[in-house]
């Protein structure tokens, strides 16, 4: 069985290991390509174990439970490994199209995988001090990816994006050391049972306030997000929307994992403050968009806005208000790698990302722009598109418990993304190009836009999908959250496990 | 041992906090190194500290014989330390990196990828 849980982990770094040693030819993009595809091969077989048996786990070198390193998938786990291997088979492909020749020797797609590896390490460890590693090895690449290929502004990017992660991972760490003390034990299902009997709840308290600071930062909420808007705008843009779509969502990830599994003893407490907090993330999120000019620094402004609909679901703490927390983190991934995606696009057409130097691109480049608005509409929560159902889950769970202050900032929130958006809109597409040029898609290499138009089709079809049949979606959504308040089955599972 | 422990994790920590909050990057760093130090020293100090043994077990043996120190944290510590070497390593290279390129390491000079602060709009 562990072998299932293995691959998804071992087959990224295998690849970035032979990209590496292939990485001054141009064989290597295509083994990176390889890699990525077999990523999303492994990850379904994961998926299809996970649907037809529940939570799987899997002890690491056959120590028992407790004392060894679980991998573990739930519902919402092999999700995240799903939809992380999309995102990464989508980022390979527009990796050919953008990523110059001299940055693939630097050794470009092996630092991708090792960055898709971490992340997927991060979504299936049941042990909270590998969780650790698996933010560090993905921390490490990000770094790399981050300022490879040079430029001052990458440098200045990466000083703020390097300095304040690495305090997060000290926060959490120090959570961990903790943690420990308090209770003796690492391992994420054991856990929920120590955390409950400790007898000192305050300090408990206080340990939950320093994941959430910890993972807080990472996930880009509302007093914490600064280090994202600082950098996001500066990399490739490959590199840029597998940021955008995943790596906040790790933080989300473990925020859900961790305050769902082990931190549910004072609720009305812990639950509270990250309410607030991320009815404050949707809306400074939304209002530093408005104000700037940038295709990019729009675009991360939103990543933080959207966070806060995720943590959002969690603070409610409702079945249903995790229903919509779990189906917004999928459907956000897609639509916000995309929109990156698509911003990388424009620049290549019309040759910049800042709104006041570009436009013309309706005219000129109509699939473009006809693909940019699927995504950006279905961030903004039109109907029919995934994002509308994301939004309504959460808009209907907070409904449900009267909170009807919090719906509406939901609701208002979402008006003032189409706010940003049609800005996006007007500046790029509709007005003409203030050069008096044509964005047309002659001004790229055609292998540059085969290569990018690809994965933007590709994730614009599975919004549609999701958009126009989400009732599977929200059937897997309604099992994932119902396991997360309910875990049980998870911790049965993990500490059952013989090896 | 461990009240001293804790004093030192502390001083450490606001020695820390102190140097972090400088705008010179070189001072955040020395500062992130004694704050990763110390949250190394709070892992350790969590597993209880023991006048021990080493956690060997006896030839033959299954199970370690009498008082022994606490493994895990141990390793757990020598696993940290090693990734913080790892970051902080790149981050010093990065630093180094910025000084050759930007001749500066004071943070509000470094204004590339943000608007500067009296830039119009």
């Amino acid at each position: 069985m562990s072998w299932v849980l293995v691959l998804p982990i071992a087959v990224p770094f295998a690849t970035a290991v032979v990209a590496y040693l292939a990485r001054n030819y141009a064989a290597g993009r295509w083994i990176s390509l390889a890699g990525s595809g077999l990523s999303l091969v492994v990850s379904a077989v994961l998926m299809v174990a996970v649907l037809n048996e529940g939570v799987i786990a899997a002890q690491m070198s056959n120590w028992r439970a407790p004392f060894g390193i679980t991998l573990v998938a739930d519902y919402l786990s092999a999700v995240m490994v799903v939809i992380t291997a999309i995102t990464g088979l989508a980022t390979a492909i527009y990796a050919l199209g953008e990523i110059p020749e001299e940055t693939e020797r630097l050794g470009f797609y092996a630092l991708f995988q090792v960055l898709i590896a971490g992340v997927t390490g991060a979504f299936l460890t049941g042990d909270l001090f590998n969780l650790y590693v698996w933010f560090e090895v993905m921390l490490i690449a990000s770094f790399s990816l981050l300022v490879i290929g040079g430029g001052k502004d990458r440098l200045d990017a990466g000083i703020k994006y390097v300095a304040l992660n690495l305090v997060s991972t000290l926060i959490f760490l120090s959570g961990i050391g903790l943690l420990y003390g308090v209770t003796g034990t690492l391992n994420m299902a054991d856990l929920r049972q120590a955390v409950a009997q400790a007898e000192n709840q305050g300090l408990i308290t206080v340990i939950a306030m320093m994941f959430m600071v910890g993972f807080g930062v990472k996930a880009a909420v509302f007093p914490l997000f600064f280090w994202l808007p600082a950098s996001y705008h500066t990399p490739y843009f490959a590199i840029s929307a597998v940021f955008a779509g995943l790596l906040t969502k790790v933080g989300v990830y473990a925020l859900m994992r961790m305050f769902t599994l082990v931190f549910v003893g004072d609720v009305g407490f812990t639950h509270e403050i990250l309410l607030w907090v991320s009815v404050l993330t949707m809306f400074t999120g939304v209002i530093g968009a408005a104000a700037q000019s940038d295709f990019r620094k729009i675009l991360s402004f939103h990543i933080i806005s959207q966070i806060g609909y995720m943590t959002l679901g969690l603070a409610l703490f409702t079945p249903l208000a995790l229903v919509g927390g779990v189906f917004y983190l999928v459907h956000h991934i897609i639509v916000k790698a995309n929109l990156f995606f698509v911003a990388g696009l424009a620049q290549q057409y019309a040759g910049s990302t800042d709104l006041n130097r570009i436009g013309g691109l309706y005219k000129s480049a109509p699939l473009l722009a006809a693909l940019f608005i699927i995504p950006a509409f279905s961030l903004a929560g039109f109907p029919p598109l995934s994002g509308f159902w994301a939004k309504y889950l959460i808009v209907k769970a907070a409904l449900e418990i009267d909170a009807w202050f919090i719906a509406f900032v939901s609701l208002l929130v979402g008006l003032l993304t189409i706010f940003s958006m049609t800005k996006i809109w007007g500046m790029a597409f509709w007005k003409p190009h203030p050069d008096g040029i044509d964005p047309t898609p002659d001004r790229a290499p055609a292998r540059v836009t085969r290569a990018m138009i690809v994965p933007i089709a590709g994730l614009a079809a599975m919004t549609i999908v999701i958009g126009f049949y989400p009732e599977p979606f929200v059937q897997f959504a309604t099992t994932a959250a119902a396991q997360l308040l309910d875990p049980t089955d998870y911790v049965t599972t993990v500490l059952g496990v013989q090896p | 041992m461990e009240a001293l422990t804790a004093i030192v994790i502390g001083v450490l920590t606001a020695a820390a906090v102190y140097l972090m909050l400088a705008r010179n990057f070189m001072r955040f760093l020395f500062g992130l190194i004694l704050l990763s130090n110390a949250a190394n020293l709070t892992i350790f100090a969590s597993g209880r500290m023991t006048k021990g043994a080493p956690a060997l077990v006896p030839y033959g043996a299954d199970t370690p014989v009498g008082v022994v120190a606490n493994a895990l944290p141990q390793a757990l510590v020598l696993t940290a330390i090693v990734i913080g070497f790892g970051l902080l390593a790149f981050a010093l290279a990065l630093a180094f990196e910025v000084y050759r390129r930007l001749h500066s390491v004071d943070t509000d000079e470094m204004r590339y990828a943000e608007p500067k602060e009296d830039a119009t709009k």
